[in-house]
């Protein structure tokens, strides 16, 4: 009988064979997991680039899914304060839990842009450890590859070999690749841009964009109309050669300035997924800097 | 910083390149190029340094407070407009509990002050205090929960609330309207919350499957407070729940409690004489519920933060039987039958069913339709002549509500009810209601 529920246990589970079981908070997370385990980790990624990392729901599925895995890779800085806690706490898996070897935060890695010095909720949905938006910026990867691998070499070391050969591969692959980016993304130096969301500090501080204005009255708050005409009349003073927002963020806001003002609105996919091209993080960086340099014609 | 250190490597670079060009003979080459090798070699390990550990390494000053626990406060209150006094409970129900939660005008709800913290490795503490506008604390929630027992297992004690049914487990400040379903005030005094021991365990599935057990002393509705050693009554439940590719989400679930109640006494328990307000009668005996609910959540994109639409319903139904004892109060003018006791068993239930969309960012409106059914109890030949027994009346209530949520932290909400759940006082009901929480704001259940 036990053996009976044992097989229906595996069978329901289905991933008997990876070496890893890894819990990916956001896709971007996922594909570089991806690009260092390749087939020794059986990923699953908790969120879409369409969805609002900022506001997931506690899913049944996201618990059940924490509850086997062996790694979390999350961006953290309070990212996903709205839903991971309690999904790791009803996991009841102690081996991810905060500050085990299981949970990983990105973000611990690269270094903090927009740390706030007050922490105050009149100021809107602000972030103690600073903006967590980290993965707009291409070289925020290298460091956080860096110290993923390690991760993957302590959680299963009998793959040590393979993880470091992933890890040189993927690092020289990105920086041929940051190479180029920066050089196509030349044009874009000092391009004034408006975004609909505080999500762009890091791709700005690596190509050079200067933000003149946010369409998002605080962090995390919709716009009112009556906002947005502020805004605009802003722009009159000091014009933007864009606004920009990202894949999941709702049109219109941007739409309206982008009519008024006589400027494109531009999507950048934020994420692996957020658009069509974006596929893996090569071709999500390809096709942002393409976006980007497609609106400043 | 990290461009800082880019900065650093370059102009280290270009001092470390050959400048023997212009000082061939300086006696101090040798000591600029030390220095220079010096200069390379620490940029080099502050690289290094940099690309491998943690940035934010350096050690905060310590203070007697930097492990203060997450406080929270949630401030409620709300305007009622009703045409009937609150008080009077849905027909049929009369033995039940009766807290709308409501009155009439302004009045300010409970304020919940809630503290959770790690204790330590092992063991995660929540308290949850409700403090009564007219004064006086009470202890809503206070519970240590296991974190490390491994193998899927979750054990809590303390008093906490029960994980039967959906909305059970959750905290008022959550709710999508401003009370409780019917069947939640009827059948479990709004909230079943009990002081004892919970152990659940978690499959290693990837669908979610939960089940679980409690037992406790028995103190909440229906339960009655005995002064006995063991437990006075227990729960059982399971839980399964998955998503439908990335858009759709959903949870059901069934639960079973089981009881004893003894000498629970019910007030103003309208009569076959018709006793004017009602006499009081006393239940002991046995109480068994059921339960079924199931929610349904959809969001385009799996995108919650534009709009969603989630329907959730649940049904729970109560058989009980013993002794129930007829008009306690031999005081004045009782009528005959008085304070004589007979068998007594019925079996009562009710359901809800609700719609709740987020038709944009900040606003949400839903829909909820309730109704219960009182039974037909069977009553001992003794006490027939005086205890209703079939009152043919079920009682219903359409409810609309719509919210307006400025940030995280803040809802306002207006809602409308046709109250039908008191035969002959149908009632148009109005509320205005705010919800604000303050401090550290927890992640919400699903």
């Amino acid at each position: 009988m036990k053996k009976i529920l044992y097989t229906f246990l595996l069978l329901l589970s289905g991933n008997v064979h990876a070496a890893l079981n890894i819990f990916a908070c956001e896709p971007e997370w996922a594909a570089l997991t991806q690009q260092l385990a390749g087939n020794q980790a059986s990923i699953y990624t908790a969120t879409g680039a369409l969805q609002d990392p900022h506001q997931v729901q506690a899913r049944p599925s996201l618990i059940a899914k924490a509850r086997n895995a062996q790694l979390v890779v999350c961006t953290g800085a309070e990212l996903e304060i709205g839903w991971m806690p309690l999904v790791l706490r009803e996991s009841v898996n102690s081996a991810i839990q905060p500050g085990s070897l299981g949970n990983f935060e990105a973000a611990k890695y690269v270094s903090m842009l927009e740390v706030p010095t007050r922490l105050d909720r009149a100021d809107g949905d602000v972030h103690a450890a600073g903006n967590p938006h980290i993965q707009t910026d291409a070289r925020n990867f290298l460091p956080v590859a860096e110290a993923l691998s390690k991760r993957l070499i302590q959680l299963d070391p009998a793959n040590t070999a393979f993880y470091q050969q992933q890890l040189a591969t993927f690092s020289q692959q990105w920086h041929t690749a940051i190479a180029k980016w920066e050089k196509q993304a030349a044009p874009l130096k000092g391009v004034s841009i408006v975004v609909q969301h505080k999500g762009f500090p890091y791709l700005n501080d690596w190509l050079g964009l200067k933000e003149v204005a946010e369409l998002e009255p605080k962090p995390g708050m919709e716009p009112s109309p009556a906002y947005l005409g502020s805004v605009l009349s802003d722009l009159q003073q000091h014009p933007a050669r864009m606004v920009i927002r990202a894949a999941y963020q709702n049109g219109r806001p941007s739409e309206w300035i982008a009519e008024r003002a006589h400027i494109p609105a531009v999507i950048v996919p934020f994420s692996v997924g957020g658009t069509p091209q974006a596929t893996d993080l090569f071709t999500m960086f390809d096709d942002t800097i393409q976006r980007l340099l497609a609106g400043l014609k | 910083m990290s461009r800082n250190i880019y900065w650093c490597a370059a102009v280290a670079a270009l001092l470390g390149n050959p400048l023997n060009v212009f000082a061939a003979d300086d006696n101090g080459l040798q000591d600029i190029r030390d220095q220079i090798q010096q200069l390379q070699q620490s940029v080099a390990a502050q690289a290094q340094a940099v690309t491998q550990q943690p940035i934010r390494s350096s050690a905060g000053p310590s203070s007697e407070n930097s492990f203060n626990p997450a406080v929270s406060m949630i401030l409620s209150g709300t305007y009622g407009q009703l045409k009937q006094d609150p008080v009077v409970p849905a027909t049929g129900f009369a033995m039940n509990a009766n807290n709308t939660g409501y009155t009439r005008g302004f009045s300010l709800k409970e304020s919940e002050l809630s503290i959770a913290a790690n204790i330590d490795p092992q063991f995660r503490g929540v308290g949850t205090f409700s403090l009564d506008p007219a004064g006086g604390i009470s202890v809503e929630n206070g519970f240590v929960q296991t974190s490390a027992l491994g193998n899927g297992l979750n054990l809590k004690f303390g008093r906490f609330f029960s994980g039967l049914g959906y909305l059970n487990e959750q905290h008022s400040h959550v709710w999508d309207f401003v009370d409780q379903p019917l069947v939640y005030r009827a059948l479990w005094d709004n909230q079943y919350a009990d002081d004892g021991l919970q152990l659940k365990w978690l499959a290693p599935t990837d669908m979610f499957v939960e089940v679980g057990g409690e037992i406790g002393r028995g103190l909440g509705f229906p339960g009655t407070d005995q002064n006995k050693n063991g437990a006075g009554a227990g729960v059982l439940f399971a839980h399964i729940g998955d998503d439908i590719g990335i858009e759709q989400s959903w949870r059901a679930g069934a639960s079973l409690h089981q009881t004893r109640r003894v000498d629970a006494v019910s007030v103003a328990v309208p009569d076959l004489a018709g006793t004017v307000s009602g006499v009081s009668n006393s239940f002991t005996g046995d109480s068994q519920t059921a339960g079924l609910d199931f929610v349904w959540k959809y969001s385009h994109n799996g995108n919650i933060r534009e709009r969603y639409l989630k329907v959730q319903g649940e049904y729970f139904r109560r058989k009980e039987s013993g002794m129930l004892t007829y008009n306690l109060d031999t005081s004045v003018a009782p009528p005959p039958g008085t304070n004589i006791a007979g068998n007594y068993a019925n079996t009562q239930s009710g359901w809800y069913l609700q719609s709740v969309y987020q038709f944009m960012p900040t606003w949400r409106t839903g829909l909820r339709y309730d109704r219960l059914d009182p039974g037909t109890a069977s009553v001992g030949a003794s006490i027939a002549a005086n205890v209703i027994s079939d009152y043919s009346f079920n009682p219903s209530r359409l409810t609309w509500m719509a919210d307006y949520n400025p940030s995280e932290f803040t809802r306002i909400r207006l809602q409308l009810a046709h109250d039908n759940s008191r035969q002959g006082l149908a009632d148009n009901q109005l509320f205005v209601q705010y919800i604000m929480s303050l401090g550290a704001h927890g992640a919400h259940q699903y």
